[in-house]
């Protein structure tokens, strides 16, 4: 389990940490990925109260990331809130599900003010929105886009590409395997 | 190997692109229709005009040569392919013995060099920067990225072919091509510019009309001037 001489966390402390969130917010499922990593699950509606009692009580005050996994299949977004304790090293990350088709998750900027950055970001590639986060609605790394949010499963890039960009003639696309054995190595049979 | 490599063998820049009618430079004032009233005061509303080679002709062949041998890039790193161009520049390849160099402003480059794969946003500067360059211009296009896309083929924001959206006069292919690949094309460009070859910034002129379609076709937010000089 991680690296012996740098582990500073026993298996103990995360364990007793998330019982006592489960307790208190009623998570639903905790993966305990390392001895210093763990995965937390909690309602959307109670992440707000999480965070803010890791970050008041728990020692988690930093915000190492916000990022979102786009589960088509489950009609969901599954939205990751990583947090690191320094006194502990370790970190934790609570995560929490979102309706795919009505993406609108409550802001978390006055926790952290980094966080509205990527709640833009969030905003511009996945649609995903949080009322009240400043500069929400500004554009982030794109500039006059016109399309459906990029970073979505089923926005159709290629298609996308083949409407917007013009191909060269002549492009083609080869089976890279079949070629390199017609074309370099046409001595080697078939494999 | 021969055939792989005619397989893969590039078009030359021209192919399959301007209509090249010919038509001359647009209309004489453009509308600059992506800036406000206020600013469409600060900005030239004039298209540009091709240049005129020096009569009589030995004067253009000795200005044609002065131009090959004092090229001088626009150090704007576009992509990725940048990167190769610090090791150009220093001590190992030393491209400086060939009369390359970096010019911090396009005011005073005469090579662009489209490094790698350019995205809409990196697309509108480069146009900017392009235009602001005193003629006669020559871009490279450095990677494979320029040429059909590479691996960004089916990327949402980056375009395929460069020379849809500026005049291309020289290709270097690879992904990335080495300092070596780099040296090699500019003694093409080299080449190319002594024999009279390269028109690209007079195509630019002359299809005027063309390119802008094409860049207003990608570059959706146009809040800079028809023609930036």
């Amino acid at each position: 389990m991680g690296h012996a001489g740098l582990q500073l966390v026993s298996d103990m402390y995360m364990q007793e940490l998330c019982e006592r969130l489960i307790q208190r917010f009623d998570c639903d499922q905790v993966v305990h990925q390392k001895a210093d990593l763990s995965l937390l699950r909690v309602d959307k509606d109670k992440l707000e109260s999480t965070l803010f009692y890791l970050k008041t009580h728990e020692g988690f005050v930093h915000l190492s990331f916000v990022t979102v996994i786009d589960y088509i299949e489950d009609d969901i977004f599954r939205l990751s809130y990583m947090l690191h304790n320094y006194d502990s090293k370790s970190d934790l990350a609570v995560q929490a599900e979102i309706s795919r088709t009505a993406s609108t998750m409550h802001s978390i900027h006055h926790l952290w003010a980094q966080a509205w950055t990527y709640q833009r970001e969030l905003k511009e590639m996945y649609g995903i929105d949080f009322p009240g986060s400043p500069r929400v609605n500004d554009e982030f790394c794109l500039e006059g886009w016109d399309g459906p949010p990029p970073m979505l499963r089923d926005f159709d890039t290629a298609k996308f590409c083949e409407e917007r960009f013009v191909d060269r003639e002549g492009r083609e696309s080869q089976d890279i395997k079949q070629t390199m054995r017609e074309n370099l190595y046409p001595e080697r049979g078939e494999s | 190997m021969n055939d792989v490599n005619d397989k893969l063998k590039i078009k030359s820049p021209s192919a399959g692109s301007p209509p090249g009618d010919g038509k001359g430079p647009a209309s004489a004032q453009l509308e600059n229709a992506g800036l406000s009233l206020e600013e469409q005061q600060l900005f030239c509303d004039a298209a540009p005009v091709p240049y005129e080679p020096y009569s009589p002709e030995f004067l253009e062949r000795f200005h044609n040569w002065i131009r090959a041998n004092s090229m001088w890039v626009l150090a704007f790193g576009t992509g990725c392919g940048a990167i190769e161009l610090n090791p150009l520049m220093t001590s190992r390849f030393d491209a400086n013995r060939f009369g390359i160099q970096m010019r911090p402003t396009p005011r005073q480059a005469s090579v662009l060099i489209v490094a790698g794969y350019s995205s809409i946003k990196t697309l509108k500067r480069i146009i900017r920067s392009y235009e602001q360059m005193q003629g006669p211009k020559f871009v490279i296009g450095l990677g494979i990225c320029t040429i059909n896309g590479g691996m960004y083929w089916d990327s949402y924001n980056t375009i395929k072919r460069l020379d849809r959206y500026l005049p291309v006069d020289l290709y270097i292919t690879g992904c990335m091509p080495r300092p070596e690949a780099l040296l090699a094309g500019f003694m093409e460009l080299k080449r190319k510019i002594k024999a009279g070859e390269c028109d690209g910034a007079n195509r630019y002129v002359k299809d005027f009309e063309w390119y802008k379609a094409n860049q207003k076709k990608v570059i959706k937010k146009w809040d800079m001037p028809d023609y930036n000089w």
